[in-house]
């Protein structure tokens, strides 16, 4: 009895248990659902985006960089696609290892290791980095069959940049190089990183640095459906490059060829500008290098060489090196005179030679002096009394003022960086210069040294030539350009660059012209006349010489002097008179007087951009005239 | 032929039809997303499945045959069987991924633990059966002491995930059988105070499952890895799915384990909230069934037995669930009649047969 009952109590539990346990499972099975509401419904675009972004890798793909062709569709930079051997070191199992073994199969030599070496420190550690470029038919194939001894290791074809005619030009091109953590910073701060993704050279000076937003196109991309391994497994959507644009030069190439074999080796440089538009014809920087040896990483050895070489090859002297002008200055001194009322053309003065300040006796260099001089014979002679009586005339401030209108002293503008803006003196540039008091007072004898182109003066041979075609052009400055035309390989839109001019200096016609006279007789009948003799165009020019050692008073004489003190040799020119086609600064480093060195290289330039005449070697030297050209006065002030 | 046939009537008579239409229903979609999950090995591990499927449904069969009467006279040896091999498993189990789980006799390689899944509900029922004219509190704390024997064994082994669902079974055993209310709640609270000791008794590796559970990304490639991931694949399946072999998490390998402990992922990313409440819903009817068998059951033993079961089969779908998608720890525990896998499927159709033998049988103990 007892027993039944107990048990019915029991079924009654277990059953009402049985129920809680329904419950619970409901429950437990709702609380799922909620689970399932909450990650399936509010959170699945966020989920979705999880998803996608797990499977989905953009790949870029690196577009064609756009070439590089002189005015006459001469290729100077292109492209070519080649195979390398390529080691990601983060999958390798053992660097060392894995080279050795790769050494056994494929040659590589010490050089290989060292650039390799160098580029794993530049690189983190997942890039992919080449031990050895310009792989055969054969090494690929040999490489192919042994590719499972090598993880980690790989045969990649790439585009690499080539510069078809070598050395020639290389200053104005520049060259490209792999990325280093400086260009990414450039890169990012002028917000092309998202177009970088994937790009691994960068151009690093010249042309390729300047224009290499332009060069560069823009990155397709390719999206990969890829699995948890990292493995692609199909492609989803293609989005080709965009190639980058061509650069299509002012610069002719031929002239360039002539200009740098004219220069046979020696230091220095040469501009050579349209003056109606700016347009560089030719930018020389002797000695050059071979950009090529910097594509694909330059070795150790080419490296030291270039930097360990006393003629500094990388060096841009056109753009970099500022030299006093010396007489090149003259003229345009001349035409300041003309331009603020200073002088008429016909006011005359009789030459003592010298010209005395306070207790100072600035010399002529023609003993007895030029007797009576006025502006033209003032610069078909260089007569420096007459530019040391007109300095002292015009005073240090109008003279900064003139020049700097012409450009002289501020940067050109030029589509290359490394621009020096060079010095153009003036009382306020002593105080900015110096930061001691007693050395940032401007002295008046200083004047003097500048109006013959001496003392602070200091320009490139390309501001020389930009300024003499500003006043050729009647004072209308057209920013000097390498580049004429951008063009879109892939629409053909073509853009010109730079067709007007920037500003206008007010000079008056009649005075450009009589400097033009007087540059002419120069050539016909003064220091610029030997290298000139027998030239079916007429051409004026301005030699200049500037000084490099000061001999305190002794007779400078060239052949005396060790070659690395002796003068740099300048000379300024353009033909044809009438209407000027190019003007030509041209500097030699020690070459001696400007009639010299420098004028001989002018007239090869000239004897082919007007005559097509191909010079038979290096330009020589011509003898100085008897009288001797022009002095030195390096008159930092009255002693 | 007329002995064929009332022979075959005799077998489809002891088989609980709600039960077989479920489960094949049931191992259909686990087929199916075993395929999409494995589709890269094209159907060895369908093939393989399909034997497993059989064999257990064989057993299932077999087990539906055997009144509860019999299946009690296997209640003691086999928890004594069970207890001895997981002594064995302790002194010279092979280890297997850091856990000694897994016990060679040479010719086959055991895992003991499964046994206990059954062993264990088998063995409390029949002792609550055997004593039950004169339960006593001193009863619950006998059969507590059984349950704790067998299970501290496996927690050691570690396998956190078969330790939860034999103390789960053991458990639903005492809860059934009529522990009062006060001591449960008691040992409820007791068993809270105790947390932060039994925190100290887990492995390295439980404990880091814990964590994970409730911060993944503090992880993400290490333990937390498998929880976002999966919850990354339920989540994009969104209201309907991406359709079944299109599930990109599946197919591009970033679920681990997915056709064995994580296919729940691999079908939620197919199939949607739709096929979620699908599932839920024949998880609820399977259950729902069980329970009433439980409740139908004549004698304490199956009664026990049968809610026993039933609680085990509850505790796989809800921890399978809950870890998958991210709301209980990762534990082993695999979906069940879905994952990929002989030994779970065994042991599941083997709980399923004896719940269709205490139906099919009921009448004949009445009487």
């Amino acid at each position: 009895m007892g027993d039944f009952h107990h048990n019915e109590a029991d079924l009654k539990t277990f059953r009402s248990r049985i129920l809680l346990a329904g419950v619970v499972v409901l429950l437990a099975f709702s609380l799922l659902l909620a689970r399932f509401i909450y990650l399936q419904v509010v959170q699945h675009e966020y989920y979705s985006t999880r998803a996608e972004s797990n499977r989905i890798s953009l790949v870029p793909i690196v577009p064609n960089r756009g070439n590089i062709v002189d005015r006459n569709g001469i290729v100077l930079a292109r492209n070519y696609s080649a195979f390398t051997l390529e080691i990601t070191p983060a999958k390798t199992v053992g660097l060392e290892a894995t080279i050795d073994g790769l050494a056994e199969i494929i040659e590589i030599q010490t050089k290989d290791r060292r650039r390799f070496k160098r580029l794993l420190e530049e690189s983190k550690n997942f890039e992919s980095i080449p031990i050895r470029t310009r792989l055969t038919d054969e090494e690929v194939a040999r490489f192919a069959a042994n590719r499972y001894r090598f993880p980690g290791v790989e045969v990649k074809a790439r585009l690499f940049r080539q510069y078809p005619e070598g050395s020639l030009a290389a200053h104005a091109i520049g060259y490209i190089s792999r990325i280093n953590s400086k260009d990414m910073e450039w890169i990012e701060a002028e917000g092309h990183s998202a177009n970088y993704k994937g790009t691994e050279h960068i151009g690093k000076i010249g042309l390729e640095q300047h224009y290499e937003f332009e060069l560069h196109g823009k990155t397709g991309y390719e999206q990969v459906e890829v699995d948890a391994g990292g493995r692609a497994v199909r492609i989803l959507a293609h989005t080709p490059p965009t190639p980058g644009n061509d650069l299509h030069l002012t610069l002719d190439a031929r002239l360039q060829q002539v200009a740098e074999a004219a220069f046979g080796g020696r230091r220095g440089s040469l501009v050579a500008l349209d003056p109606s538009n700016g347009a560089v014809l030719a930018l020389v920087s002797s000695p050059a290098f071979d950009p090529n040896l910097f594509v694909d990483g330059i070795r150790f050895d080419d490296w030291d060489e270039l930097n360990n070489n006393p003629d500094k090859p990388m060096l841009n002297r056109a753009i970099y090196s500022a030299y006093p002008p010396g007489s090149t200055f003259k003229p345009l001194m001349a035409l300041a005179a003309l331009t603020q009322g200073k002088r008429t053309p016909n006011q005359a003065m009789a030459d003592p030679g010298y010209f005395n300040f306070g207790n100072h006796r600035f010399m002529d260099d023609k003993v007895g002096g030029h007797g009576m001089v006025d502006l033209y014979k003032s610069i078909v002679v260089s007569c420096n009394t007459y530019y040391y009586q007109l300095a002292n005339d015009m005073g240090i401030d109008n003279i900064a003022r003139f020049m700097g209108e012409l450009g002289l002293g501020s940067r050109t503008g030029l589509d290359i960086p490394g621009e020096t803006p060079g010095v153009l003196p003036s009382p306020e540039w002593k105080q900015r210069r110096f930061k001691k008091r007693e050395q940032q007072k401007w002295f008046a004898g200083e004047t003097i040294s500048v109006g013959i182109g001496q003392g602070y003066n200091a320009y490139t041979t390309l501001q020389m030539a930009h300024a003499l075609a500003n006043v050729l052009n009647y004072g209308s400055v057209f920013r000097p350009h390498l580049v004429n035309t951008i063009r879109d390989p892939s629409t053909g839109e073509v853009r010109q660059v730079e067709p007007q001019p920037i500003r206008q200096i007010p000079l008056k016609r009649e005075h450009v012209d009589l400097i033009k006279r007087a540059m002419a007789g120069v050539n016909k009948e003064g220091t610029g006349a030997r290298a000139f003799a027998g030239a079916p165009y007429e051409s004026g020019g301005k030699t200049g010489t500037a000084q490099v050692f000061s001999l305190k008073g002794q007779k400078y004489v060239a052949g005396q002097v060790k070659e690395r003190l002796r003068d740099h040799s300048w000379f300024v020119a353009f033909a044809p008179v009438d209407t000027p086609k190019i003007v030509v600064a041209v500097m030699v480093e020690n070459g001696g007087f400007g009639a010299q060195s420098a004028a001989p290289i002018a007239r090869q330039v000239f004897d082919y951009y007007l005559l097509g005449k191909l010079p038979g070697g290096p330009a020589p030297e011509v003898e100085a005239p008897e009288d001797g050209p022009e002095t030195q006065e390096n008159g930092n002030g009255p002693d | 032929m007329d002995r064929i046939k009332r022979w075959a009537r005799q077998i489809l008579a002891h088989l609980d039809l709600p039960l077989l239409t479920i489960v094949l229903m049931l191992m259909g979609i686990g087929l199916a997303t075993v395929y999409s999950a494995t589709s890269a090995d094209g159907f060895a591990k369908v093939d393989n499945q399909l034997v497993n499927m059989a064999v257990a449904l064989g057993i299932m069969v077999a087990v539906s045959q055997t009144p509860p009467q019999k299946l009690m006279r296997f209640a003691v040896p086999l928890y004594v069987l069970g207890v001895i091999l997981l002594i064995g498993v302790a002194l010279f189990g092979s280890v297997v991924n850091g856990s000694r789980r897994w016990l060679s006799l040479g010719f086959v390689r055991i895992q003991p633990s499964e046994i206990m899944k059954i062993a264990m509900p088998l063995m409390l029922a029949w002792y609550f059966h055997k004593y039950e004219s004169v339960l006593q509190l001193r009863h619950f704390a006998i059969a507590t002491l059984l349950l704790l024997v067998p299970v501290a064994f496996v927690l050691k082994q570690p396998d956190l995930g078969t330790s939860v669902l034999i103390a789960a079974s053991g458990f639903f055993v005492i809860f059934f059988a009529g522990l009062p209310w006060k001591i449960l709640l008691g040992l409820g609270a007791l068993g809270a105070a105790a947390l932060p000791f039994a925190w100290n008794l887990l492995h390295d590796y439980q404990r880091r499952r814990v964590l994970t559970l409730l911060d993944p990304s503090s992880d993400p490639l290490g333990a937390g890895y498998h929880i976002i991931q999966s919850t990354i694949a339920i989540g994009s399946g969104g209201p309907f799915g991406k359709g079944w072999l299109q599930g990109t998490q599946t197919h591009l390998e970033f679920l681990p384990e997915r056709h064995t402990d994580f296919i729940f992922a691999v079908f939620s990313e197919e199939w949607g909230l739709a096929g979620n409440v699908v599932l839920l819903i024949l998880f609820s009817l399977l259950i729902g069934r069980c329970l009433m068998i439980a409740a139908a059951a004549p004698t304490l033993f199956s009664r026990l037995l049968a809610a026993a079961l039933t609680g085990v089969l509850f505790t796989y779908a809800f921890v399978n669930m809950g870890m998958v998608s991210g709301i209980l720890p990762v534990v082993g525990v695999p979906l069940p009649f879905i994952s990929y896998g002989g030994t779970a499927l065994v042991t599941l159709l083997l709980g399923i047969g004896m719940l269709m033998s205490i139906h099919t049988h009921r009448m004949l103990v009445k009487k």
